[in-house]
């Protein structure tokens, strides 16, 4: 062995184990819940920064028909095997209403023909899903700013939750069902919509029939399909892991701004 | 010649030496976090939307007979890449990971971790860049030490440095004293147009962003388009760092790695004279 080679081995294996060290103490944060917490610090900034640089009355963009994705790939559950959701996928959606309770004055038990009858909007929006992939397509809905209007928030009103049918991960203490919150201002932005038609034609089971969230301006996770309950609450702590969401409570942002 | 001709010049301003170890720290937690997101998705497309069907890049594992087999696909090309790229880690013990576990913060696949160390690293390597840049400006770090002046530009002049370096042949006594033109023109390519472009890009992945500066999100051409050049981006970083690293060894690694930590760098002297 030449002098060369035994310092280019030595130079070889000296940097594999500080990458190897590099890469433990990365994995130790990373399983420790305070070093998580640490990094998630970050998020804070994150979305103070979005909340001061972004306009958040602006409108996410409205593209084409053209646009539309032929291919647009549905995430998280795409037929939930919930009794309670098959009984009414089964009738057709007949028997469906849709609950708005919570820090209202007047809860609301509307049908889907109810949910048609409301002032409505349409629009050709992007999904940017978390895993970085996007799809276009066009939605039509109820507006829910006018629909929590109808119900008129109480004082103590903050966030609006969104009671899932579809139990997306099987767990002893039930906080496997799907489920998701997002603030006043989310809720009552213009193309904030209930959707129950997706590209012109009734949205589809495995897009999240009978009704779905839009919240354009935010990721897919936040999108919630297969609604059944609408809350609103003071907080969200009381609610699955505490986190707002179904992937919030799974280490994902619950402003799912980037 | 001899060791005692050579004199120690004060070469790295402390703001420089700071800022660049503080960005070797965020550039290789935000490369390591990045592949691993991107693992979430081992795709990509340009203009708005994607189009699975068709990735002009993607990184997959297959089943090839009985066995799986790391596959890279570019355009119309396939790559057995088992090992390194699409199924990787020990024989045996193989998984179907885009990017081997080696290469990813966290060393195993998931998005919400690699997230978190991505964004805070983000935020790290922003304002790092912010300090740079302001001080760089106000101090005349950038204007001084990195504009190339119209000597430098002239066509001689240039193919001259690209002559020497070409032959590993580097400049002694004063005119080791700055840049040259290559390094000048490298150097402010990378923190003028590379980073920014890294951190614009970034930006162009939130929705929200998005809908505050839809020019920004059109002038890449789409988000899908956007996210394909951070990952470009991100790769002639990766470019520019393995050249860099070549030239500090090339040029005398343990004087190059001293004027970035103490700012003290050893020149020789012209033999016109000692340097003022």
């Amino acid at each position: 062995m030449t002098l060369s080679t035994h310092r280019r081995g030595w130079l070889r294996a000296g940097l594999a184990s500080v990458g190897a060290l590099v890469l433990g103490a990365c994995d130790k944060i990373t399983a420790d819940p305070k070093g998580v917490a640490f990094l998630q610090s970050a998020e804070g900034l994150t979305r103070r920064a979005q909340r001061l640089f972004v306009d958040r009355k602006a409108l996410a963009r409205e593209f084409t028909h053209a646009d539309i994705s032929p291919d647009f790939r549905p995430n998280g559950s795409i037929s939930p095997a919930d009794e309670d959701y098959v009984a009414l996928k089964t009738a057709g959606f007949a028997d469906y209403r849709l609950v708005i309770d919570g820090l209202v004055e007047k809860p609301l038990s509307l049908s889907l023909a109810d949910l048609r009858a409301q002032p409505s909007r349409t629009q050709i929006t992007r999904h940017d899903c978390v895993e970085g992939w996007s799809s276009i397509a066009k939605w039509t809905g109820a507006r829910l700013g006018p629909l929590l209007d109808q119900a008129g928030l109480k004082p103590t009103a903050r966030y609006i939750v969104f009671h899932c049918g579809d139990t997306l991960e099987e767990s002893l203490d039930g906080t496997g069902k799907y489920y998701e919150s997002i603030d006043l201002i989310d809720a009552h932005h213009p193309q904030t919509i209930l959707a129950y038609a997706m590209n012109d034609r009734v949205l589809p089971v495995a897009h999240g029939a009978p009704l779905r969230l839009r919240v354009e301006r935010q990721l897919g996770y936040k999108q919630a399909k297969y609604i059944m309950r609408i809350e609103v609450v003071e907080d969200y702590k009381h609610l699955g892991r505490g986190n707002g969401g179904f992937w919030e409570d799974r280490g994902y942002e619950w402003y799912a701004g980037i | 010649m001899a060791k005692s001709e050579t004199v120690l010049v004060y070469r790295h301003a402390a703001v420089t030496r700071l800022t660049h170890w503080i960005n070797v720290v965020a550039l290789t937690l935000l490369l390591m976090s990045g592949l691993n997101i991107f693992g979430a998705h081992p795709a990509l497309y340009w203009g708005q939307k994607a189009v699975f069907a068709k990735p002009w890049i993607s990184i997959g594992a297959e089943m090839k007979g009985d066995d799986m087999v790391g596959v890279t696909q570019i355009g119309s090309a396939k790559f057995n890449t088992t090992g390194v790229l699409g199924y990787s880690g020990k024989v045996g013990h193989r998984e179907p990971v885009a990017f081997p576990s080696w290469a990813t913060v966290p060393s195993f696949r998931d998005l919400a971790d690699s997230r978190h160390w991505h964004f805070f690293f983000a935020w790290l390597f922003v304002f790092n860049g912010l300090i740079y840049w302001l001080v760089g400006l106000i101090g005349g770090h950038i204007r001084k030490d990195l504009l190339p002046t119209r000597h430098d530009v002239a066509p001689r002049n240039v193919w001259h440095e690209v002559v020497t370096h070409a032959k590993l042949r580097f400049p002694k006594g004063e005119e080791a004293r700055r840049y040259n033109v290559l390094q000048k023109v490298t150097y402010l390519g990378v923190v003028l147009i590379l980073l920014p472009l890294m951190v614009l890009t970034g930006l162009c992945m939130s929705p929200g962003f998005n809908a505050a500066t839809t020019w920004l999100v059109d002038f890449f051409g789409g988000r899908q388009s956007a996210r394909t050049i951070h990952f470009l981006s991100a790769f002639t970083i990766v470019g520019f760092v393995l050249l860099h690293l070549f030239m500090v060894v090339a040029s005398g690694t343990w004087n190059n790695i001293r004027s970035m930590i103490t700012g003290r760098y050893a020149i020789v002297p012209d033999k016109t004279g000692e340097p003022t």
